[in-house]
């Protein structure tokens, strides 16, 4: 299990950092180094900057050395000091504006793994045991359109309809008298009251491709022998199928669940766009919108380093459920 | 004795004996199962037709669509879908017709309001003349599938209503289509070789080649792709003209999206390498060439085609996604996903809830796609049930 | 020599029939034999010629499309005894999923699969899947589950019970698997066990462990076995009496010596002549090995008459192909269904049958 453990994680290295170099590079792309750029708005809006701050800044990214120096001193300022480098349209430092975005990201895609899961899996064994009932069709009906109507045109008709029928905007995870004030006891019950329209929306999104998958898996696990030997034993109906088939049958699901973490965060991305969330999403549009670069390479960065993060997290989850991979490594 | 065994037994018993017209099933040629499969799926037969009038309407949308997507006109602002009548007032048949829009504002809100104008009739005429284009860039010509004939100022027909600046919705997704079902194909297709080559590298030699083109994907599927295209996509360079934008955003999709299609075809591989069919044609002496392409190949096209249908949504959607934030294709290029954008104000979807339309074609396509692949998967193995 | 054991079971012209899309297939197809306490009963046949689906049948576990749709299964529950009548319950009138009939499945009657690989849960321990037919059926706490569980595995032979009962299945050789099967089908003492085919996935020296580990477990559990098979010399070395199945009948029912030295049926005689006899070269014979001519029938399609006429060297034009043999009794506790062996004219047929379905 360490050994498995562990070889998952070497594993992992090479991953993050191949994420840090398309990082990094997304960071370069634009024409112009950043510096210059961030010079430029100063100047744009009427303030100086003297020449030993600009002297200073050079130093600190490397800005005059070659490329991948420049790299190799982004990466060590992030790793050693947590420094994602300036954000010269906030004319803050990164750090200071992500990590409450990419906490309610983490937290938003948590609950809606959740979720998707509370709805998904008693549909996928309902389905898969009383195949081609009323209501295997009607759930295969409406995952199938779950599939094809991506997150942000539900959004999209969300926000419409109660606007039209109810004449609220829905837009928001915050009340108005919230949007600024600190965190308190209250702001969370405004979020909790609001934040179900996002997740179940990504919720909705997910849950037809697992629905899907599981159905598919159980369907085969179902006709394994193992299954006739916990019915010969005279176990009900209902407990062996949740004891055995599907159990089995969520193993390979489980292994995916690291990619259902990327179209989580990808999709969340859109929706979050969408519905005005402060999420991660809106700050690296905009970001990106204005090449204020450093803050989106980190966003980047970031966005997929926790998703991998994720996925080792799961494949762990995985070894601990499935005792095949773990007494063999 | 399982259903299975007793099918296996009628098979074979079937095959001793002379052939009834119900039993042709055991001697059909693959493509005739895979077509009497395919047959069955209903949904799969109803999206193919759906798909084939799509790409009609991609094609031709010069001459289908009957304005000018560009073509605007303040009187229409926000314009509802006109209605189409056959009968007028007094009941008499007059052919497909439209009334004359009567325009007034709301006194509170300031509203454009439309109401039907009974006195004023245009009817609907096929063939007409409307504004001039160039089909296929090669000969000019101004005739339409539908119009009214009248004045683009004076009258529209709109039959999916008009967006803020007047102009007609359904000339607009017609054209906008164009891109959106193109970038499809050409996305896929680009996966298609990446797929085909990686994969089949992968599949064919296995071993160490094999657990670093693994590793590859697994990393490329692990990290989100939006957060990732959008970084890509916004570094294009913003006055780039559309066509070169088209290709770069198509690349950048196609340069994630073909680990799908190559762990198909890795499955296949491996799968196919182990079967007495590849083994005996090797033992024959076979060129490894002549036992990819004569005996391997062959027998996972139906699967790759399968595959390939059910990645085209993929790319469609991604396409969608980034040109509603403005990071894809950007006015005055159209596709579905730059209409959408007008959506993202919420007043105007009060407004003119019909800006919402496109996104239904995304959908119907999207849905298209996902049927006649499932319809083509099942078709790929007919065999199976 | 009468065998006055009381009955335990008798199955009496069972139908189950599968129904699929593209046909109904009669799996089985009026079968009748009974089961004496203590008694080891063999089934012998083809693949596919309804012997697993039998067992299913006596269990319930017969799964959709599926379903038994004529005849008795009568579970003599308590024996008769002087004043006392004994318990008889017919299961195929109790609710598949019912409390009744689940105390029945795998508390009386048990059952041993095939494939020792596949039958157990691969993410479940063997002392988990174990402890859970005991607790089913018995009022017992976890740890006394426990301690009956490895005395069971010790009973069965298993090699330091105490480690095995925390492994996983894919840890245990084929041989440990299947015993660790067999000691949880007779965790609960059931009065019946049905072992379907449970050596024909194990070598050669596995099966013989297997073998004489089942001969030992019944002389000291007393309970009665049907052990279904392909394998004739399995039946040979296990069984006192069996049954031949063809196509969903039961066509021959004999002790083991008369199936052996007098088979009646000229599909158990087709079938004994099809085993390869060690020495034979040495006696001078140099013969091929016979086979049965021709295949299995097409199950949506059966033969009229006797379904085995078409393969037979001794059919009779005219009659085998006509009318459906009834069962002939050939001799003390010896029965067969054959033209061969009485009057045709005087055999009355079992049912009209219905005309095999076509394939829709």
């Amino acid at each position: 299990m360490a050994k498995y453990i562990l070889k998952r994680i070497l594993y992992m290295i090479p991953t993050l950092f191949v994420i840090s170099i398309i990082s990094f590079a997304i960071i370069q792309l634009p024409p112009g180094d950043f510096l210059t750029s961030y010079v430029a708005t100063l100047r744009q809006q009427g303030e100086d900057i003297d020449a030993t701050a600009i002297k200073a800044l050079e130093e600190q990214y490397g800005l005059n050395q070659p490329i991948y120096v420049q790299y190799g001193k982004w990466m060590r300022n992030i790793l050693l000091y947590g420094d994602f480098g300036l954000s010269f349209e906030w004319r803050r430092p990164v750090k200071d504006l992500i990590w409450e975005r990419i906490g309610l990201t983490v937290f938003i895609s948590l609950l809606t793994i959740l979720v998707t899961w509370i709805i998904s899996i008693p549909a996928a064994v309902y389905v898969a045991t009383h195949q081609y009932s009323f209501l295997d069709y009607l759930i295969s009906f409406i995952s199938f359109v779950g599939l094809g109507t991506p997150g942000f045109l539900i959004a999209l008709v969300y926000l419409w309809i109660m606007l039209s029928v109810f004449g609220v905007n829905a837009a928001g995870l915050f009340s108005e008298q919230y949007i600024n004030a600190p965190w308190n006891w209250d702001k969370i019950v405004d979020m909790m009251s609001r934040i179900w329209a996002p997740v179940l929306i990504l919720a909705l999104d997910n849950t037809a491709g697992i629905i899907r998958t599981v159905r598919a898996n159980l369907l085969d696990e179902l006709n394994k022998p193992y299954v006739e030997t916990a019915r010969a034993k005279g176990l009900k109906e209902r407990i062996l199928i949740w004891k055995y088939p599907v159990r089995v049958a969520l193993n390979p699901f489980f292994s995916t669940v690291g990619w259902t973490l990327a179209a989580l965060v990808s999709g969340e991305t859109l929706v979050a766009v969408v519905l005005n969330i402060q999420t991660s999403g809106p700050l690296l549009l905009r970001a990106l919108t204005s090449q204020d670069m450093y803050l989106a390479g980190a966003f980047v960065l970031l966005l997929s380093a926790l998703t991998v993060l994720g996925t080792l997290i799961s494949d762990i989850l995985l070894a601990i459920a499935d005792p095949r991979i773990r007494l063999e490594g | 004795m399982s259903s299975q065994q007793a099918r296996e037994i009628s098979i074979a018993n079937e095959l001793d004996e002379s052939l009834n017209p119900s039993e042709q099933a055991y001697v059909a040629p693959q493509w005739k199962l895979m077509y009497w499969k395919f047959r069955k799926h209903r949904m799969a037969v109803v999206s193919l037709f759906i798909l084939i009038l799509f790409y009609i309407g991609a094609a031709f949308c010069e001459f289908i669509a009957p304005y000018d997507p560009e073509a605007f006109s303040t009187n229409f602002v926000a314009a509802p879908p006109t209605r189409i009548h056959f009968f007028d007032d007094h009941g008499t048949f007059r052919g497909p017709f439209v009334y004359g829009y009567k325009r007034e504002r709301d006194p509170e809100t300031l509203r454009p309001l439309y109401t039907e104008d009974k006195a004023l009739i245009y009817p609907i005429g096929f063939f007409v003349r409307g504004s001039e284009y160039k089909m296929w860039g090669l000969f000019n010509t101004n005739i339409h599938l539908f119009g009214i004939g009248a004045k683009p100022d004076e009258q529209g027909v709109f039959l999916l209503g008009a967006d803020r600046l007047g102009r007609d919705l359904f000339s607009r997704i017609i054209y906008g289509s164009r891109i959106s079902l193109s970038i499809g194909l050409v996305g896929v297709f680009l996966s298609l070789i990446l797929g085909i080559i990686l994969g089949g590298i992968s599949g064919y030699y296995g071993g160490f080649v094999d657990n670093i083109i693994q590793r590859i994907i697994e990393f490329i599927r692990s990290i989100p792709s939006i957060p990732l295209w959008m970084g890509l996509s916004a570094a294009l360079p913003a006055n780039w003209p559309v066509v070169r934008v088209y290709f770069a955003i198509t690349v950048i999709l196609s340069l994630i999206s073909w680990t799908g299609l190559a762990r198909v075809v890795r499955g296949r591989f491996l799968a196919l390498r182990e079967e007495d069919f590849v083994l005996a044609a090797r033992l024959v002496g076979s060129s490894e060439m002549r036992v990819i392409l004569r005996h391997m190949v062959p027998s996972f096209l139906s699967y790759i085609i399968a595959s390939l249908t059910l990645s085209i949504p993929g790319v469609i959607l991604a396409e969608t996604g980034l040109s509603f934030l403005g990071l894809g294709l950007r006015a005055p290029a159209i596709s579905w996903g730059v209409l959408l954008q007008e959506a993202q104000n919420l007043r105007s979807v009060a407004l003119a809830p019909w800006v919402l339309l496109p996104g239904v074609a995304v959908v119907t396509s999207i849905l298209a796609f996902n049927f006649l692949g499932d319809g083509l998967r099942d078709a790929a193995d007919p065999y199976s049930r | 020599m009468e065998d006055t054991r009381p009955l335990l079971l008798e199955v009496e012209d069972l139908k189950t029939y599968m129904f699929l899309d593209e046909g109904t297939v009669h799996a089985v197809d009026g079968a009748s034999f009974s089961v004496r306490r203590g008694e080891t009963l063999g089934i012998v046949g083809e693949s596919g010629c309804g012997k697993s689906i039998t067992a299913r049948s006596i269990m319930r576990i017969v799964r959709k499309p599926g379903k038994i749709v004529n005849g008795k299964i009568l579970w003599h529950r308590t024996p008769p005894s002087p004043g006392n009548l004994g318990q008889t319950l017919d299961l195929t009138t109790l609710p598949e999923q019912g409390e009744e009939m689940r105390n029945i499945r795998g508390g009386e009657i048990a059952m041993v699969f095939q494939e020792p690989m596949s039958s157990l849960s691969p993410v479940h321990t063997i002392g988990n899947q174990i402890m859970e037919v005991i607790m089913l059926h018995q009022k017992v706490s976890k740890q006394e589950a426990r301690e009956k569980t490895l005395l069971m595995l010790n009973q069965v032979g298993m090699p330091q019970p105490s480690r095995i009962i925390d492994r996983y299945p894919h840890q245990l050789s084929g041989g440990m698997r299947q015993r660790a099967m067999i000691a949880m089908a007779l965790s609960c003492h059931p009065d019946l066990l049905i072992a379907d085919e449970p050596t024909t996935a194990l070598d050669v020296t596995t099966e013989a462990q297997i073998l004489s580990l089942m001969r030992r477990l019944q002389e000291e559990l007393g309970m009665a076995i049907m052990f279904i098979t392909h394998n004739l010399g399995v039946v040979a070395q296990m069984t006192e009496r069996v049954i031949v199945m063809y196509m969903g009948r039961v066509v021959e029912d004999a002790s083991v010596d008369d199936l052996f030295y007098d088979p009646k049926h000229p599909y158990t005689q087709a079938l004994l002549r099809s085993i390869p006899r060690m020495g034979s070269k040495a006696l001078g014979e140099h013969t091929r090995l016979a086979s049965i001519k021709g295949t299995v029938p097409d199950p949506f399609n059966l033969p009229k008459g006797c379904p085995f006429h078409p393969r037979c060297e001794h059919a009779m034009p005219g009659i085998c192909n006509v009318i459906d043999p009834g069962v002939t009794q050939v001799g003390p506790n010896h029965t067969t269904r054959c033209h061969l062996y009485g009057d045709p004219s005087q055999v009355i047929p079992l049912e009209s049958k219905t005309p095999a379905s076509s394939v829709a």
